[in-house]
């Protein structure tokens, strides 16, 4: 689970990690309100509106409504000097803070990582500025291979680290925490001298590390980054931005983070898919698939691939699929336009098929099938879910293999879009 | 015969009372598992029963292992608990420990799996359907009856992917010595190397299936190891060639991050490895007979 920078900072302020002033701001009015606060506040004549998306590279990102589709283009291939204003706006005054607010709310920001669709900027966060001396890079998160939390840290903050990883992953530091003894002040106070840090900046790196650190271990977080981590010209260290992942099995206990979830940030049917603990994730393709276990579930869409069509979906029912659970997986995948057939695939271990061949049916008659259908199964009671699909007297199409039935489904879609174009032409006369 | 479980293999289920755990230990049983034994805390002394079989609930797995002379556990412990029954599990000195449970936290995993270093307990999960050796033992959630005895060891991450496999070796007339489902969580206690060695090791294993999925670099490490010291064949095949990076398919472990791991990149890796890989899912039985000239 995926939170906003803002939250994030409120977030790691409670484990007493460094940050500036900001507030959130749901108008145009509330951002000259937050900018007039922070300027009397501070003193420095400068503020940051930033656009709270979960998406990153919102800094190099551009307004959809604003830009032009080369403009779009550049941003999504990542290049630098596009021309045009980004996410991040730094101003000077209340006006220009709220004139800002006006530009992004309501509009579609296109970083690298939303992709053409872009994503909506709902709300901004009014940030005080700083005079920033350095910019560096750093990131907590799991290491799989040594089953230990990875601190990543590298001079070259702004820039993606996958960037850096790519032409100097020399730069990168790393530092792994024993989850025994925690990280210790010697490994905190080894990353700042690596970093070149000297004097009191080296006191400062330390608290605030120590600071992540306890964050991401209290919160069951995933993935905790920083970038950039500043030096200001004071010589203190401050998390600038905040980038929270949480490990979603671990989500039970903190009924504070889950209520820090954006619906709005999310895919709507994911969401519904969520409610009935189906794992969902919606794709470009035309070939909705509904399959029991995740590894199945890739190969049917890598199949699905193969045979020359593009999967609509990754859904994965589950070990203990009911016929409410299969029901409500049909609505899911219908609910998507771009869907022009379904495979369902299921491999009957203690889920029987006889049982998946029931619910199939009263998912059909339900939701009123209005695309081709081939079913898959194998396994525990194949023969009695055969039958009964076949004698159920709709119009399913039964699979004996994964390749059989990647071949009948794509080959159903084709004709299927035909039947489409030529009803489509026929009208148009 | 095997590698890891065995008819001599005495197994024990920690929460065995539970919804998963009964049914399951009823279906071991059923099988022919020498289910000697459960541990619910607070019902020792009690019996789980289950059609003629009849089998002692301990309060401890200390308690069921001097009792029963178990070697190995299998966990239906729920997500909250599941890292303490590990870790209980290893201090009891067992040799194998398995955990089905699906959701344990990463942070508890953490520290499960640093407990696990130095003991002589063999982990294999979490989030895993389990190891069976058809015939003898089988510990875990699979449907018993689609394995076959014989001679081909099966490794994957998933489950039903597993059993797709199974399926399509014993369509071609390939029994299995050993399936193993690792688990599709991103800290596991047993990675493809390491069911890879054991198979190499087994005598009554010729060939391997081994099914990787995108995220990590455990097929990478694994082809690696492959190349330098295995000489029996392999088939491969790598799930989520389609998926697109950033997302989570489904398993915790199962996404590309930072263009880390990619199904092309273990493709590739495999077959630097001299790895036989297919890229249907559909021919992973095929191609096994094909490779040992079935």
């Amino acid at each position: 689970m995926k939170i906003h920078e803002y939250q994030g900072k409120e977030v790691l302020r409670k484990y007493g990690v460094s940050t500036l002033e900001g507030y959130v701001a749901f108008s145009p009015a509330e951002a000259r309100d937050a900018a007039k606060r922070l300027t009397e506040g501070t003193g420095v004549p400068v503020v940051v509106v930033k656009s709270q998306v979960h998406a990153g590279g919102r800094g190099k990102g551009r307004i959809k409504e604003h830009s032009t589709a080369e403009v779009l283009a550049q941003v999504l291939r990542g290049e630098e000097n596009v021309p045009g204003k980004g996410g991040v706006r730094v101003v000077k005054t209340a006006e220009a803070a709220e004139e800002a607010a006006k530009d992004l709310l309501g509009n579609t920001l296109v970083t690298k990582q939303t992709g053409p669709q872009g994503s909506k900027v709902r709300k901004v966060y009014v940030e005080a500025g700083c005079r920033i001396a350095r910019e560096l890079y750093l990131a907590i998160l799991l290491d799989r291979t040594v089953a230990r939390v990875l601190i990543m840290a590298s001079a070259e903050g702004g820039t993606e680290i996958e960037e850096v990883a790519a032409h100097s992953p020399e730069k990168i530091l790393k530092v792994w925490v024993d989850p025994v003894c925690g990280l210790g002040s010697w490994q905190a106070r080894e990353l700042a001298f690596q970093l070149g840090m000297t004097g009191k900046t080296v006191n400062s790196f330390v608290k605030l590390l120590a600071g992540l650190c306890r964050a991401y271990d209290a919160t069951d977080a995933s993935m905790l980054e920083i970038n950039p981590l500043i030096v200001t010209e004071e010589g203190e260290c401050l998390a600038l931005d905040a980038k929270m992942t949480f490990d979603e099995n671990g989500l039970f206990r903190h009924p504070e983070i889950v209520a820090m979830r954006d619906l709005e940030e999310e895919d709507a049917q994911e969401i519904e898919a969520s409610r009935y603990d189906l794992s969902y994730v919606k794709l470009d393709g035309e070939i909705g698939c509904l399959v029991n276990g995740a590894g199945l579930a890739m190969a049917t869409m890598d199949i699905i691939k193969l045979y020359g069509a593009e999967p609509a979906n990754f859904l994965d029912v589950g070990g203990g699929a009911n016929k409410e659970k299969v029901t409500a997986a049909f609505k899911i995948i219908t609910a998507d336009p771009a869907v022009k057939g379904i495979l369902v695939n299921i491999f009957g271990g203690i889920m029987k098929c006889d049982v998946i061949a029931e619910g199939v049916l009263a998912a059909v008659r339900e939701t009123g099938l209005q695309v081709p259908l081939v079913v898959r199964l194998e396994g525990t009671n194949v023969d009695l879910g055969k039958k009964i699909l076949a004698e159920s007297g709709l119009a399913v199409i039964p699979a004996d293999t994964m390749a059989d039935a990647a071949e009948k489904i794509v080959s159903a879609v084709n004709t299927y879009n035909l039947r489409l174009d030529e009803s489509s032409v026929g009208s148009a006369r | 015969m095997s590698i890891l479980v065995n008819k001599d293999t005495r197994v024990i289920c920690q929460g065995i009372t539970g919804a998963a755990g009964a049914f399951h230990s009823g279906q071991m049983l059923a099988y022919g598992t020498k289910l000697v034994g459960g541990v619910t805390p607070g019902k020792g002394g009690t019996f789980f029963e289950s059609g003629s079989f009849r089998v002692p609930i301990f309060n401890t797995v200390k308690e069921a292992v001097e009792a029963t002379g178990a070697d190995a556990s299998v966990i239906f412990v729920p997500p909250p608990f599941a890292a303490d029954a590990i870790m209980e599990a290893v201090d009891a000195e067992l040799r194998l420990v398995v955990p089905i449970t699906e959701g344990v936290p990463v942070k508890d995993m953490i520290v499960a799996w640093r407990y696990l270093q130095g003991k002589n307990t063999r982990m294999i999960g979490p989030n895993c359907p389990g190891i069976i050796t058809p015939g003898e033992c089988k510990i875990g959630i699979m449907p018993g009856h689609i394995h076959t005895p014989g001679r081909i060891g099966v490794l994957s991450r998933s489950g039903t992917l597993t059993y797709e496999a199974v399926g399509q070796l014993s369509r071609v007339g390939l029994g299995q010595s050993t399936a193993i489902g690792i688990g599709g969580d991103p800290i596991i206690g047993t990675r493809h190397i390491d069911a890879l060695k054991l198979f190499h090791e087994d005598p009554d294993t010729d060939a391997v299936i081994m099914i990787g999925e995108i995220g990590g670099t455990n097929e990478e490490e694994a082809a690696a190891w492959a190349k330098a010291n295995m000489t029996k064949p392999i088939v491969g095949f790598i799930a989520g060639a389609t998926a697109p990076p950033g997302r989570r398919m489904g398993h915790a472990g199962a996404i590309i991050s930072g263009g880390q791991g990619t199904a092309e990149a273990k493709f590739e890796a495999m077959i630097a490895a001299g790895i036989h890989i297919v890229r249907s899912p559909a021919e992973m039985g095929r191609k096994m007979a094909e490779v040992l000239g079935r």
